[in-house]
């Protein structure tokens, strides 16, 4: 039995997804490869959010693939952790400004 | 952070049998990797043929001020291989009927064999179209002696081709010791002053980036890109085109990635980035690398390996142009380094 949920080697196997449904496996990776072409962003830019929303889905295939696009193309550590705290500062604020409602909901019940 | 070569440390690894052996078992002897000669046989391309030589690379010695991490010279201080007046005069005789239109002087630190300026001074007046001379920059700070060089290379029109690792002091100078960014700083505005790397300037002056670690370059040109917005913006420097140069698995690079535990996923992410189109321009297939001793290797890397031309012809005092034409290359596992991605040379991509 495998012992752990995630194995590093399955993030070479991504592309398999397509082995039992070709059609829509295909319309993702198409997808997938338009998304981090240059535009309005650049590949870096789109790079470095790319390993931010990593961190916040916590995915650990993401986040080895994205560091390690990261270091290819020349992002360095203290670009990718401000990237991190970005990512850190979202999530901590979206825990808190959900105190607002437990505020309001403290003050409704409150004498 | 290294100070002395493998040779100097009697490292196993100084050994370019033992590197071959590294090379050749485990993950390729196993099948999980397929040998480069099975991979290049998938698309008909084996044996590898030399085609019609264009570059002719001299390396002048494994002597260097910098002891790089990932060197695949091995060089650094310790290193006591350099080419003789004798051996360089040799040397001379074939550039002047070679039909390379490149001349390209490697080490090592070129510039620290005492008959360089000698060779190149005799070298220039054959009027070869490209003359390159590999400098890494700081040794233009390192002494006194060394501080004309810029206007040396510029009387001699010299192509100079300068490593970089990256456009920050941290990364560059993890790669390449300490104070070697702000020397290669002070360097590259040195050049510039004279007229080297200034936009629409003849005097050309190139980057090389190297990985710093175990991963493959990114895009070149948009890192070239990055390297001059920053290099521009933080020091008001220029420079003409950034090569991009995958880290090969031999010799000081080798060594690191054994220490690190990095040896096999790198060799997959080479084999994985394996790219036939690349092949068929590989810089093995127009270039002579000439050592330090006078032997003639299909590239610097196959010199280091010690992995001599398969040909009659095997001194530069026997040299033919014409017995080495469509020769065999001599091929191995590191040679994934050249075909990965869109492909890697002295030159940068290839594709």
């Amino acid at each position: 039995m495998q012992k752990t949920y995630y194995d590093p080697a399955d993030l070479k196997k991504f592309s398999k997804i397509s082995d039992w449904n070709e059609e829509l496996g295909n319309k993702f990776f198409d997808y997938y490869a338009k998304v981090f072409e240059e535009g309005a962003l650049t590949e870096r830019e789109k790079s470095l959010i790319a390993l931010a929303v990593a961190h916040t889905i916590q995915c650990p295939y993401c986040i080895d693939a994205y560091t390690g696009d990261g270091l290819q193309r020349g992002i360095t550590k203290e670009e990718m952790m401000e990237a991190l705290h970005v990512a850190g500062a979202i999530r901590g604020g979206a825990s808190l400004v959900h105190g607002v409602q437990m505020m309001n909901k403290v003050n409704k019940l409150d004498m | 952070m290294v100070t002395k070569s493998l040779h100097k440390r009697e490292s196993d690894l100084a050994n370019s049998k033992r590197q071959l052996e590294i090379l050749s078992n485990g993950i390729f002897r196993s099948g999980d990797l397929p040998k480069f000669s099975d991979k290049i046989a998938e698309t008909n391309q084996f044996p590898l043929k030399a085609k019609k030589l264009e570059i002719l690379q001299i390396n002048v010695g494994y002597m260097c001020n910098q002891v790089c991490e990932h060197c695949h010279v091995d060089a650094g201080p310790d290193r006591k291989e350099i080419m003789t007046k004798e051996t360089m005069i040799q040397c001379l005789e074939v550039i002047k009927k070679t039909g390379a239109h490149t001349l390209d002087l490697t080490g090592g630190a070129p510039e620290m064999n005492p008959n360089f300026r000698w060779f190149v001074d005799e070298a220039s007046k054959v009027g070869i179209k490209d003359f390159i001379v590999r400098s890494n920059l700081t040794i233009i700070k390192a002494n006194k002696k060394f501080a004309d060089l810029p206007e040396f290379f510029k009387s001699h029109n010299v192509h100079v081709v300068s490593s970089m690792p990256h456009w920050t002091k941290g990364k560059t100078d993890k790669q390449r010791g300490s104070g070697v960014f702000d020397q290669s700083i002070q360097a590259l505005k040195e050049l510039n002053a004279i007229g080297y790397g200034m936009p629409d300037s003849n005097l050309r002056l190139d980057l090389v980036y190297n990985p710093s670690g175990a991963f493959l370059p990114g895009n070149q040109i948009a890192l070239e890109k990055d390297f001059k917005k920053a290099l521009l913006e933080d020091f008001n420097i220029h420079f003409h085109d950034l090569f991009a140069i995958t880290n090969l698995p031999i010799s000081r690079f080798l060594d690191y990635l054994i220490a690190s535990d990095n040896y096999e996923d790198y060799m997959y992410a080479l084999v994985e980035a394996y790219n036939p189109m690349a092949v068929q321009n590989v810089m093995c297939t127009n270039t002579i690398s000439v050592s330090w001793d006078g032997y003639l290797y299909d590239c610097d890397f196959n010199q280091m390996l010690e992995l001599p031309v398969n040909s009659k012809v095997k001194h530069i005092s026997d040299y033919n142009e014409d017995l080495l034409f469509n020769r065999d290359i001599v091929i191995s596992q590191h040679c994934y380094g050249c075909t990965a991605g869109a492909g890697s040379s002295c030159q940068g991509n290839i594709i």
